[in-house]
């Protein structure tokens, strides 16, 4: 487990790993696995389905705990379809770390498409994270699809934080979040493409239960001549609580399309939405000059900041 | 000692000329505290900003220390010891302000405490603001003093404040004058105060009233005050000529 020294850069810009994790964990490492833990509380499985991926099983009252799942992929040509769900019982806070990070020297595709479907259980917290990375100089694209289901039961919440930070050529997120009673979804998107890259990502927030709460905070850079789309939509079928907010900054020869939608299916619903695009304002890089920055790392702490 | 040699600065208008500073020649000494004031539209902004690189002059020299300055950036300049307060400082969508301090500061290590001191010098609270971002959450008047904090944390050999009790409520501007005092008590550091605020001005070694381009008067507070008084306009020159109300 963690061999090599691309392993151990990997999962530390992925999932910020220094070693091995604490608590439960399964890394995946070029489609097979590299390492599992299970703990009294978190119990992780093979599926039996016939599907590639894992099922991971939180019981009643587990708290103050976390599962890393990080995925590797090291080499050139390896394309995969993950299933993960995770089936977190009632009355639980617990956090979850997952990422995948891909170094491709070679000229062929690597590719990860995460499927991960979440069942939150009654009054429970989930906090989930997930990191997209990649890197490598070879001709081989690098390319994320990861999905995100998630059913909220009555009282439940997500805080799902979700980042792709550099050297992914194409990315397509799809995220769907139900909420039932009191339930509440947080979701942070940072994103940032560079080069010719292209990156969309649909999301749906699906109010159903009364007094819940859906929240989408979206951030992104375009840089160069990459092009993003960002389609957050959040629909109210009950007295809810809704919000979008998309944010971009785009430089260079940069496209960025940015549709948030908000849909009411009672009178009930109290949803707002709100998107910017614009490039960085002249007077805050010359405020940074005068901080003793240059114009190189103004811009750079800009886009630091906006992102974090 | 910063010295400006026959600075002017000039736009173009269509075909002419439109003449901003006209041949300014100033010395100010190591550790003085000089206020720019005069009317509005006269050129302190655009004189400070020369100062610190921002507006390139059309000629003249400027010397810093004795080194010539002219052709350096605004970073160039920054690293030599010259900051700048904007009268309308920009916000940053995900910077706090202890990034902003830090940053200021130069010390990637700054600690509470020492944010804490910065801030308290300008009326707030550090357990209030050190988390928050510098964004449209803030008011104008909070987004000024941390702008001013941010001039405080850098701790340049010269600061320069454009209007920096614009905004400011009369508590916080009181505790900034002290501040403002402190500093200059200290002589640690030569200071330029674009002010029309009396109380500001009345710290100063030195007033300078900028007006149309050029400098009209230079004095200290007690010499130039009656002189803003009597050029103090009352009302409007063309309102008030016989028979304009009828």
């Amino acid at each position: 487990m963690m061999d090599t020294q691309v392993d151990r850069a990997l999962l530390e810009k992925i999932a910020d790993l220094l070693g091995k994790p604490v608590g439960a964990f399964n890394i995946r490492k070029d489609c097979s696995c590299d390492g599992r833990a299970s703990t009294e509380h978190i119990k992780i499985d093979d599926r039996t389905d016939g599907h590639a991926g894992i099922d991971i099983r939180i019981l009643d009252g587990t708290k103050g705990e976390t599962c890393h799942i990080p995925v590797i992929i090291t080499k050139s040509g390896v394309e995969e379809t993950v299933y993960n769900d995770f089936y977190i019982g009632e009355d639980c806070d617990v956090e979850i770390v997952a990422g995948c990070g891909i170094h491709n020297c070679g000229d062929q595709t690597s590719r990860h498409d995460g499927i991960h479907t979440f069942h939150v259980g009654k009054n429970s917290h989930v906090h989930y994270s997930e990191k997209h990375y990649a890197e490598g100089d070879g001709k081989g694209e690098k390319i994320f699809n990861p999905q995100t289901i998630v059913y909220l039961e009555e009282g439940a919440s997500i805080q799902m934080d979700t980042v792709q930070i550099r050297g992914v050529d194409s990315t397509k997120r799809y995220t769907k979040i139900v909420c039932g009673k009191g339930a509440e979804a947080v979701v942070t998107e940072r994103l940032l493409t560079h080069g010719t890259q292209v990156a969309e990502s649909d999301m749906v927030i699906e109010l159903d239960g009364e007094d819940s709460k859906g929240r989408v905070i979206s951030r992104s850079v375009a840089q160069d001549t990459s092009s993003q789309v960002f389609r957050p939509c959040v629909v109210g079928n009950a007295k809810c609580f809704g919000h979008v907010q998309c944010d971009s900054i785009i430089m260079g020869d940069a496209k960025i399309q940015s549709v948030p939608e908000i849909a009411a299916n009672t009178t009930e619903a109290q949803l707002i939405h709100e998107a910017a695009i614009g490039k960085i304002a002249g007077d805050q890089l010359l405020k940074l000059e005068t901080l003793g920055l240059t114009e190189e790392e103004a811009e750079d702490c800009i886009l630091k900041g906006f992102l974090a | 000692m910063l010295e400006l040699d026959h600075i002017s600065y000039a736009v173009r208008e269509g075909e002419s000329e439109l003449g901003i500073l006209n041949d300014i020649s100033l010395t100010i000494d190591a550790h003085k505290l000089v206020v720019f004031t005069g009317p509005n539209g006269g050129g302190k902004t655009t004189l400070a900003k020369i100062i610190m690189g921002l507006v390139k002059p059309t000629s003249g020299q400027i010397r810093w220390n004795g080194q010539d300055i002219t052709s350096m950036s605004i970073t160039e300049r920054a690293r030599l010891g010259i900051s700048y307060g904007f009268q309308q400082p920009p916000r940053f969508k995900g910077i706090t302000v202890r990034r902003l301090l830090t940053i200021a500061s130069g010390n990637e290590r700054l600690s509470k405490d020492q944010c804490c001191q910065y801030l308290t010098k300008v009326g707030l609270c550090a357990n209030d603001y050190l988390d928050r971002e510098v964004d449209v959450s803030l008011s104008g008047g909070e987004v000024k003093r941390i702008e001013i904090a941010s001039i405080l944390a850098r701790n340049s050999q010269l600061m320069i404040f454009d209007e920096p009790e614009a905004g400011i409520d009369l508590w916080s501007f009181a505790r900034l004058t002290e501040t403002f005092e402190q500093i200059h008590a200290a002589g640690t550091a030569t200071m330029i105060i674009i002010s029309h605020q009396e109380r500001i001005i009345s710290l100063a070694d030195e007033v300078i009233v900028v007006g149309d381009g050029a400098i009209r008067h230079r004095g200290t507070a007690a010499e130039i005050l009656p002189k803003i008084l009597a050029d103090t306009t009352a009302g409007c020159p063309v309102l008030t000529k016989e028979g304009a109300l009828k």
